[in-house]
């Protein structure tokens, strides 16, 4: 697969390992924070672990949609899918997170009508084959998404399509970052910067990681050499005392990020004054709502959304394991209350959740001692 | 946090919005195409990074290439990777 | 597992789609509510065909339900998968379909082409699989209470003398085959649904795998240790089922996998794993070292087993676990699914 096994060649793996092994000072321990869910899915996907070295700890950061939603939105987001004219569309992703009364995934056996997409051009195309019917999307995640939702917004108002809404959830990352840094009792040597994300934003937008804060960051793709290459590219800079924004993953992601998703981003959404994280709470202006002209389209607006608002069991350490203050296994619930299919939080159930990841590619491991 | 790859385009669709459709190891679908940069929109034989049915970036063979090349280079000689760095670096 | 009396340990409060998709909420709710209640305390694991002996000829007898949407794909219909995957779970018990008896509820509104389609599908798969369809029943369901139809296949097969196939057998250092390429029969059904708006030229593998088994025991016969057909929810989980069955783990190395490039596109796109999906006409058999080359060989030599490899072994730690390792030396542990797989974005 082109621009994909290039990136596997066990070659240069082996030669990618010695670079940071001549990079490492074995003296000292360092925690690399990958922001991005996505990379906390390949870390584990890939098994990378196994080929750094031990005194390198990697600390999975905030970027899963998915888990940082509060259980209060998808209570909203269900209520309004058991209204009868209403087709619910999402992601697979969000199919089996817990509600308080279920997961999308249960009401649907439940009867209600709850649909699975790929895009959100998909639901918008159910829309229109169902002029009878309510089309809601779910729409979830960060910059990279909220573009796709952002321009099927758009073609709905150029097309007329009026039985389609949105249910918007699209949070932006920085904040989220920021949030992090802001945590006393958070250390963390340097950051692996989100490779997607940033095809959209670009990677000014992490300058002040380095400028202000003195950290190095390299925005790297998800190929296990371009994690590795990131890891060394981190390495080096701490080597020379440097803190700069590199970027390891060129071939997607220019510098400047992409202007025409930019563009459609700003026409159609606009800053939330704040936002609830779950897990890390209230963080203001870190997440996006639609503009008033596209009122007509903004679930939140045509429908009467309950505001539900769910506290999450108190032993439950989500927030300290998004936040990278503690491993995944740390947490008192995990691999006891909560597992993948008693999920308690969503970081139990998202791929890229880091206790889902944990406990399914690392934990049995660990526990039985693999050689 | 958000699954990406990339396809090449095989096909520009009729229609008024930006419609290819795009092959990923024989899979093909119909993918939007109107989030790219209006100056270097697709073309037939462009690798595009799909995400959830639009195409986010064209992916830059040149940038592909580099960093194969750097890659390979590392632990040869260290003037030829230091070169290749910077290489990479200026572009 | 003898002498005490077990208890139910199945604590869900309804039954879930996820009970099942073949996973592990399957095997809780046989384990911890079935088998307590229906097999007695001196019940064994469940393999996929039980054994009588009647009259001292040892026969094997197994049943199986048959739901899918569409109702025809690429590559084959519920009529030839119904046949097919009972006439398969004899055969990797190490039986012969000898006859069969189907049962059928059907959608009010069926149209009759479609139904005589189904008839006539399964009356060629049944010819194929060299098994008599012996009798039948029908339901019919109002409108909106069945998915058109859904079908249960019930056989009896004759015990093939040469195999003994049971998890207790298997060994470290046995040798773990696959007869060929997979995820074909799981990603055709996902695509031929049509939501996902995806195209590939891919078809079902559903087949009868009784000749690749047979070509087995030729082959190899007692040292074939165990065997199973990926189906529901994939090699990853047939492979589960053995490492918690036989107490070891299995070790597969993840490029001698065989994956036709369609379905690692489909599931690249989609963020599946190829492991986690359904084949039907595809075998995975554990076989002693010694002989794990002449099984091989025999496979390719049968239709259906071109691809045949070894890619796997039996080891003793992590037990009761999958690890699958990569070209480049990083592993993983492949899990049992949890449910059906969904596609993802993140
Ligand atoms: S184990 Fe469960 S409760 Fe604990 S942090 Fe992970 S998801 Fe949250």
């Amino acid at each position: 697969m082109k621009y994909v096994d290039e990136f596997r060649r066990p070659e240069l793996i082996g030669k990618a390992r010695e670079e940071i092994r001549r990079l490492i000072d074995p003296s000292r321990h360092y925690r690399f924070m990958e922001v991005c869910g996505g990379h906390t899915h390949a870390i584990y996907r890939f098994g990378l672990k196994d080929l750094l070295p031990r005194n390198i700890e990697l600390v999975h950061g905030p970027g899963c949609p998915v888990c940082v939603l509060p259980m209060g939105r998808i209570d909203d987001g269900l209520a309004l899918a058991r209204q009868p004219e209403v087709i619910f569309t999402a992601f697979g992703d969000m199919m089996r997170v817990p509600g308080t009364h279920g997961s999308p995934l249960e009401q649907k056996a439940r009867g209600v009508d709850v649909r699975i997409v790929y895009s959100p051009a998909d639901a918008l195309k159910i829309a229109e084959a169902n002029p009878d019917r309510h089309v809601l999307f779910f729409a979830i995640g960060f910059e990279t998404t909220a573009p796709s939702t952002a321009l099927t917004l758009k073609r709905a108002r150029e097309r007329g399509i009026g039985n389609f809404s949105v249910f918007c959830n699209h949070v932006t990352i920085i904040p989220a970052i920021r949030a992090i840094l802001d945590s006393p009792d958070m250390r963390i040597d340097a950051f692996i910067g989100p490779g997607h994300v940033s095809t959209v934003i670009g990677c000014r937008p992490y300058e002040w990681i380095a400028r202000n804060e003195k950290k190095p960051i390299v925005v790297s793709g998800f190929e296990p050499l371009d994690i590795l290459q990131a890891v060394a590219m981190l390495l080096r800079q701490l080597r020379n005392g440097e803190a700069k924004v590199e970027n390891q993953y060129g071939r997607v992601v220019p510098w400047e990020g992409n202007r025409s998703a930019l563009k459609a981003l700003a026409e159609v959404f606009e800053l939330r004054p704040y936002f609830e994280w779950r897990g890390l709470g209230f963080i203001s202006q870190s997440a996006l709502r639609i503009r008033d002209e596209y009122a007509e389209w903004d679930a939140e607006r045509r429908f009467t959304v309950p505001g539900v608002r769910v506290t999450d069991p108190k032993a439950a350490q989500c927030g300290e394991v998004l936040k990278g203050v503690l491993q995944p296994a740390q947490c008192k619930l995990f691999g006891k209350e909560c597992t993948p299919e008693h999920p308690i939080g969503a970081l139990m159930v998202s791929s890229e959740g880091s206790c889902a990841a944990y406990y399914t590619f690392e934990h049995r491991k660990a526990a039985v001692g693999a050689p | 946090m958000c699954l990406a790859i990339p396809g090449k385009i095989v096909e520009m669709l009729p229609g008024d919005s930006a419609q290819a459709l795009v092959e990923v190891l024989g899979v093909r679908r119909k993918v939007d195409l109107g989030l790219l940069e209006e100056a270097d929109p697709g073309r037939v034989g462009d690798w595009v990074l799909i995400h959830v049915g639009f195409a986010m970036s064209k992916v830059s063979e040149r940038h592909a290439m580099e960093q194969i090349r750097l890659l390979e280079a590392l632990g040869e000689t260290e003037a030829a990777a230091i070169e290749l760095r910077q290489g990479l670096e200026a572009t | 597992m003898s002498g005490v009396a077990r208890k139910i340990r199945f604590q869900d409060a309804r039954v879930e789609m996820a009970h099942g998709a073949g996973g592990k909420a399957s095997r809780r709710l046989i384990d911890g509510l079935f088998a307590p209640i229906l097999f007695g305390p001196s019940w064994e694991p469940l393999g996929d065909a039980a054994r009588v002996d009647v009259g001292g000829a040892r026969l094997a007898l197994t049943t199986d339900s048959f739901v899918v949407h569409p109702l025809r794909f690429p590559g084959g219909s519920i009529g030839e998968l119904a046949v097919n995957g009972t006439v398969n779970d004899l055969a990797v018990s190490g039986a012969r379909a000898v006859a069969m008896v189907a049962g059928y509820v059907l959608e009010a509104g069926l149209p009759t082409e479609i139904l005589e389609a189904e008839i006539r599908a399964m009356a060629g798969a049944a010819a194929r699989a060299g098994v008599t369809i012996a009798g039948g029943d029908t339901k019919v369901v109002e409108h909106g209470k069945a998915d058109g139809m859904y079908i249960t296949t019930s056989a009896v097969g004759r015990v093939i003398p040469d195999l003994e196939i049971s998890p207790a057998r298997v060994r470290v250092g046995d040798q773990v085959i696959l007869s060929g390429p997979i995820g074909d029969h799981g990603i055709t059904i996902l695509l031929a649904r049509g939501e996902l708006d995806f195209e590939a030229e891919l078809r079902s593998d559903t087949r009868s795998v009784l000749p690749l088994v047979e070509a087995l025991a030729r082959a190899a016969g007692g040292a074939v240790h165990w065997m199973r057909d990926p189906t529901r929810g994939g090699v990853a989980t047939a492979l589960n089922e053995l490492s918690l069955d036989c107490g070891l783990a299995i070790a597969a190395e993840e490029e001698r996998i065989p994956v036709r490039d369609a379905v690692r596109g489909a599931c690249e796109l989609l963020g599946l794993d190829p492991l986690h999906i359904a084949n039907e006409g595809q075998l995975i058999a554990v076989v002693a070292r010694d002989s794990a080359e002449a099984a091989v060989a025999a496979l390719r030599e049968t239709p259906g087993g071109e691809y045949a490899s070894i890619f796997g072994e039996v080891i003793a730690h992590p037990a009761g676990a999958v690890v699958v390792k990569s070209a480049y030396g990083g592993s993983r542990i492949v899990d049992m699914l949890v449910g059906d797989p969904l596609p993802r974005i993140c």
